[in-house]
């Protein structure tokens, strides 16, 4: 927020003050509506939002759509949760570990083209996920993990390592150095330096990779689409579109799936936000 | 003090060793197996993906003349499909502009009201949620009976022309875009803010006691100095529009009659539909070659800034 001078100089009038505040809640509300509209479509009965979700008379609420969706014979969201926890904790802890290690050495490190590994590193975060989804497909088929948790955990694990080095060498380079040298010149191992000292200190850092991973995992449709095809096994994101029906959308089940597939990630932002923020650069490149 | 004690090569090895083999099987491998697949030579053992094709050029040709990558008719008659090379050219000549002024605008609007921080987090929502629910929430939006935008033609007197504007192929690209800038501004909005808040305040103020208006803060002190963000948002943005997936299969699935097809969706409908493996493969290529040369600005970019 800015300044309050600032704030009068340039809207001299009190009046143009109000007038500008009230355009920028305007626009604040607008910007949500459509989500305030599944909201309100997913918690009445389909035959009062028919004419729009915004008429409110009658107004009845009921959680009917959210068993409908959750309890679903064929793709139960439920299920779909539960799956996508399956798979994103594993694929959180993983890539956050082993690539602090290698941040780690990328920035205390002296190491032969390190420049170069940095812009490959770079590249790997931009790549399109579609450029290495065919060669996993039939590698994960001759290791028999096609279809399988484990496999789609390695995918994302390894997928998730680049950006992750990225964010956490900046991290640690900004990290003082005095304290590890002290521990070295006291005959501390290099594990002792990083997990009693390093670790600690970076802990927000880590907690932001962390953070930012999970929602990237939790989000991702691609990889789970083209690497599980068992219902049963199949993530949130996954099941989503196969809840809308051939020929006519289902916006009453499809709005609940909609408000059940977003509230992890959302609850993970209202929770996490510092450092959602903080960690966001690098991970927006690999949206 | 600085002592500089050499770090044995067994150190080093262990702490990057891991992460290392992880990159180079599932995706340094993979990106070079993609390569060599769209020449139809065979990367993987034991299973052959590309048949009794002989090794060439013939999945580019066959990609670059597909009426699904580019519709020379549609493009002469100005009609959709156009194909999906086109399609992301239309989607990044309409977003990022928009996404840009939009998210410059309000950055600039919010660091002056009460509450901006609350309304900068609704904005930024598009960018917490699941890309899949972001295109159900386009569709949505764009319905003709449920959907917020057909409500606010109506409360403007143009209900006559209310429609489903997702389910028609002169439309359907157009509502994916303008939906995809009410996703994506979230983003702009923050690196904006993030910009602005480094502008020394003293800076603004003075200028605004030296009688200038908006305008000229805006073109002669703003502007010129949010150019490093500026350059970050339209790298990050293009790249966005390249890789455009979720939405479109959420939405669409690149529909009706390929009217909102776009690169990943044609790789993903060759993989999945037509089984063709190497052909799949080729679109996969030729979607990376596109981004190169904004990636490897940003490269530049990021290796210039970050040498501490």
């Amino acid at each position: 927020m800015g300044d309050i001078t600032t704030q009068r100089l340039m809207f001299k009038s009190p009046i143009k003050w109000l007038v500008i505040n009230a355009i920028a809640w305007i626009i604040g509300v607008l910007w949500i509506t459509p989500f305030i509209g599944i909201f309100m479509t997913s918690i009445r009965p389909f035959s009062e939002v028919v004419s729009g979700w915004w008429t409110i008379h009658p107004f009845t609420v009921t959680f009917e759509n959210y068993f409908e969706a959750l309890f679903n014979p064929m793709f139960s969201l439920y299920k779909g949760l539960i799956n996508s926890l399956i798979i994103a904790v594993p694929s959180t802890l993983i890539p956050v570990f082993l690539a602090s290690l290698a941040a780690y050495a990328f920035a205390r490190f002296s190491l032969p083209i390190k420049n170069y590994l940095f812009a490959t590193i770079l590249f790997l975060m931009a790549v399109p996920q579609q450029m290495t989804i065919i060669p996993i497909f039939f590698m994960l088929n001759n290791m028999h993990l096609l279809n399988t948790y484990l496999g789609l955990i390695l995918v994302h694990s390894s997928w998730g390592i680049p950006w992750i080095i990225f964010f956490l060498r900046n991290y640690f380079s900004l990290l003082p150095v005095e304290l590890e040298e002290a521990a070295k010149v006291d005959g501390a191992s290099y594990r002792q330096i990083y997990f009693k000292i390093v670790l600690p200190v970076a802990l927000p850092g880590i907690v932001s990779a962390a953070v930012l991973q999970f929602a990237w995992v939790w989000n991702d449709f691609f990889f789970a689409l083209m690497l599980i095809f068992d219902p049963d096994k199949m993530v949130v994101t996954q099941m989503l579109p196969r809840l809308k029906g051939q020929y006519q959308v289902d916006w009453g089940l499809l709005s609940a799936g909609s408000v059940i597939a977003m509230i992890v990630p959302i609850l993970v932002y209202a929770l996490f936000n510092r450092y959602y923020v903080s960690g966001f650069r690098g991970w927006a490149m690999k949206r | 003090m600085v002592v500089k004690v050499k770090t044995p090569l067994t150190t080093k090895v262990t702490f990057l060793l891991p992460a290392s083999l992880l990159v180079l099987t599932f995706v340094v491998y993979p990106i070079i197996a993609t390569i060599m697949l769209s020449f139809n030579i065979n990367p993987i053992p034991n299973v052959n993906v590309v048949g009794d094709r002989k090794p060439g050029l013939e999945n580019y040709v066959k990609v670059l003349t597909n009426f699904k990558f580019i519709n020379i008719e549609g493009l002469k008659s100005f009609s959709f499909p156009m194909g999906a090379i086109i399609h992301n050219i239309i989607w990044i000549a309409i977003h990022l502009p928009l996404t840009l002024i939009t998210g410059l605008l309000l950055a600039i609007l919010l660091q002056n009201v009460k509450g901006g921080t609350i309304i900068r987090s609704f904005i930024f929502l598009g960018m917490v949620i699941p890309m899949i629910v972001g295109g159900l929430l386009i569709q949505f939006s764009f319905d003709r009976d449920l959907g917020v935008v057909n409500l606010f033609l109506k409360i403007m007197g143009l209900g006559f022309i209310a429609r489903s504007w997702t389910i028609y192929p002169d439309t359907a690209l157009f509502s994916l875009i303008l939906g995809s800038v009410w996703l994506w501004t979230g983003f702009t909005v923050t690196m904006y803010s993030a910009g602005l808040a480094s502008i020394p305040k003293e800076v603004i103020e003075a200028a605004i006691v030296d009688g200038a208006d908006f305008k000229t803060i805006l073109f002669k002190i703003i502007i010129p100095l949010l150019r490093p963000v500026t350059i970050t948002v339209v790298a990050m943005t293009i790249l966005w529009d390249l890789k455009i997936f979720d939405i479109v299969y959420a939405s669409t699935q690149g529909g009706p009659g390929g009217a909102s097809m776009v690169l990943a969706l044609l790789m993903y409908d060759f993989f999945a539909r037509l089984q063709d493996y190497p052909l799949s493969a080729t679109v996969a290529v030729i979607l990376t070659v596109v981004t190169l040369p904004v990636v490897a600005l940003w490269i530049k970019a990021t290796l210039r800034g970050g040498k501490t």
